[in-house]
C-alpha cells in the first residue's frame, strides 16, 4: 500500500482494555459525537454479551457480531470474514459508505492478532489501515490488572491513546500511580482522562494519526518525547525486571544514531530481529535519517508486522538524527543498540546514486 | 506472473521500498543487489548464501546445497531458520562481536 492509497484506506480503530475498563461506555460515547457518525462498529459477543448489543443498537446494520470467544486465532478469523463481508456490502450499497471502523476486542483479548489481521490479510489490507489502538485502563482496578494479567499490560503497551476511566472515584495517589507506570510502559502513547459527563477529543482519540496530514507532525513529536522523558538512568541500565509482574517486564526506550543509516542495512537487521524476537517486540516506532532520502522515513510496526515505510517532506525540527522507540518485553536495550550499530556499518558507506 | 516459469509476483513486503520517495527503475536494481550483498555478509555467518533469482526472487543456498525461494527479507529469514534448524538471532553477542570486526568503526 503506497502513502497515497493509505490515506484512502478505511481507517481501523481498535478499542481494547481489560474486562471492565469502559471499552463499550467510550464507545458509546465517541459514537455519539456527530465527526464519527458514519463510523461502522465491529464487537465481540463475548464478556458483557448483552449490554455491547443494547448499546450498540442503534447501528445494527452495521454491526457483525463475532462469534466465537477470546482465542485469538479464531478471532483473527472471524475478524477477517466480518471485515470481507463489511466492505463487500460497503461496495453493494448495503450498507452505508462508512468513514472509519471501530473494532471492540474482548477485555481478555491479546490485540496483536487483531491488529495483524488488519495489518497483513491479504485482501483488507488494500481497503484498510490500522488506525490508532485505543487502550482503556480502570483507574481504580487498572494497576492491579496491569501487574496480574499479561494481557493488560499488552492493551497498554500497543496502544497509541490510553484513555484512563472511572477517574471520578479513583484515589489520586492511585491515580498518579497509574499514570506514572502506564508512561513507563507506554510513554510514546498519549494519555487522556475521562469521567462520566466530562468532556471527549473524539478526534484526538481516534482520527488524528499518522496518515492524517495535520495530526502527523503532532503525532511523531509525541513518539519522540519517549527520548528526553525516558533517558536511560544508571539505575534502570541496571534494572532487572521482576518477572512474575506483567507490566515489570515490558519497557520502552529510544535509540538515537546520529549518523545516516543505511536502508537496506536496516531492514536486514529489523526483519532478522522481528523474526528471531517478534513476539517480545510489541511496537517499534522509528523516524530515519536514512542515505540519500532527503526527508525522515517513518517506521512503525507491531510484534512481526511493520507498514510500509512513510516518507515525510520535512524533518519537524532541526534535529536529524534518527530515533527509533522500541517497546519490548525482557529484551535489553544495550544489546538491540550494538546489534544495530553494527548491522548498520555493513551498509555503503556513500549515497546510492539515483 | 512470470511467462516462463509461472512464479506470482509476491505480495510487497515493506523492506521492499527504495531508500528514496520515488526510486527510478534503476534505484530499485541497485537497492536488489545491495540487499544481497549485505545478507550475504550476515548469512555468511551461518553459512549461507543468497543470490538473486531472475530479478524477482531470491535464492538462499546452504553449503549441503539445501535451496529456498524467498521474495524478501521476511521470508528470508523464516527460510535460514527452516534450513538450519535454529533461529539467526541478531541479538546473539558472538554474532554481533562478529559484525564489529565484519564492519569496524572509524
Amino acid at each position: 500500500m503506497s502513502v497515497a492509497e493509505a490515506t484512502t484506506a478505511i481507517p481501523v480503530n481498535v478499542i481494547t482494555g481489560f474486562l471492565g475498563s469502559g471499552k463499550t461506555t467510550l464507545l458509546q460515547r465517541l459514537l455519539a459525537s456527530p465527526a464519527l457518525a458514519d463510523t461502522a462498529v465491529l464487537v465481540n459477543e463475548f464478556g458483557e454479551v448483552g449490554l455491547d448489543h443494547h448499546l450498540l443498537r442503534r447501528l445494527d446494520s452495521e454491526i457483525v457480531l463475532l462469534q466465537s470467544g477470546c482465542l485469538c486465532c479464531t478471532i483473527r478469523g472471524d475478524l477477517s470474514a466480518a471485515m470481507r463481508d463489511l466492505y463487500s456490502r460497503r461496495e453493494r450499497g448495503q450498507v452505508p459508505a462508512f468513514r472509519r471502523l471501530a473494532v471492540e476486542t474482548t477485555g481478555l483479548a491479546d490485540p496483536v492478532p487483531i491488529l495483524s489481521t488488519v495489518m497483513a490479510e491479504p485482501v483488507l489490507r488494500h481497503h484498510f489501515r490500522l488506525g490508532n489502538v485505543v487502550t482503556t485502563v480502570d483507574a481504580v482496578n487498572g494497576l492491579m490488572q496491569l501487574e496480574r494479567h499479561e494481557e493488560s499490560a499488552k492493551q497498554a503497551a500497543v496502544a497509541d491513546r490510553i484513555v484512563i476511566t472511572k477517574t471520578d472515584i479513583a484515589d489520586d495517589r492511585d491515580l498518579a500511580e497509574l499514570r506514572r507506570r502506564l508512561a513507563r510502559l507506554n510513554p510514546a502513547a498519549a494519555q487522556l482522562q475521562t469521567a462520566p459527563g466530562a468532556a471527549l477529543d473524539p478526534d484526538l482519540i481516534l482520527a488524528r494519526d499518522l496518515y492524517d496530514l495535520d495530526g502527523r507532525a503532532e503525532e511523531v513529536r509525541r513518539w519522540l518525547k519517549v527520548e528526553s522523558e525516558h533517558a536511560p538512568t544508571a539505575a534502570a541500565k541496571h534494572h532487572h525486571p521482576d518477572v512474575n509482574r506483567h507490566d515489570a517486564s515490558i519497557h520502552a526506550f529510544c535509540l538515537r544514531f546520529d549518523r545516516p543509516l543505511d536502508w537496506t542495512a536496516f531492514g536486514i537487521w529489523l526483519t532478522m530481529l522481528l523474526q528471531a524476537h517478534g513476539t517480545d517486540i510489541l511496537r517499534v516506532k522509528a523516524m530515519l535519517n536514512v542515505t540519500g532520502s532527503p526527508g525522515p522515513v517513518v517506521v512503525h510496526g507491531v510484534q512481526h508486522l511493520v507498514h510500509p515505510p512513510d516518507h515525510l517532506p520535512q524533518w519537524p525540527d532541526d534535529d536529524h538524527s534518527s530515533r527509533i522507540v522500541f517497546i519490548v518485553r525482557g529484551l535489553s536495550r544495550e544489546a538491540i543498540e550494538r546489534s544495530l550499530a553494527a548491522f548498520a556499518r555493513l551498509g555503503a558507506p556513500v549515497a546510492q546514486a539515483v | 506472473m512470470c511467462g516462463l516459469c509461472g512464479v506470482l509476483g509476491g505480495e510487497g513486503d515493506w523492506t521492499d521500498r527504495a531508500a528514496t520517495p520515488l526510486p527510478s527503475a534503476r534505484t530499485r536494481r541497485v537497492e536488489r543487489l545491495e540487499r544481497a550483498r549485505i545478507a550475504n555478509l550476515v548469512l555468511a555467518q551461518f553459512g549461507l548464501e543468497l543470490s538473486d533469482w531472475q530479478g524477482a526472487k531470491y535464492q538462499l543456498a546452504s553449503r549441503t546445497g539445501r535451496t529456498e525461494i524467498v521474495d524478501n527479507l521476511a521470508q528470508l529469514w523464516q527460510a535460514a531458520e527452516r534450513i538450519l534448524g535454529r533461529t539467526c538471532d541478531p541479538l546473539d553477542p558472538a554474532l554481533i562481536a562478529r559484525m564489529e570486526r565484519l564492519a569496524p568503526t572509524d
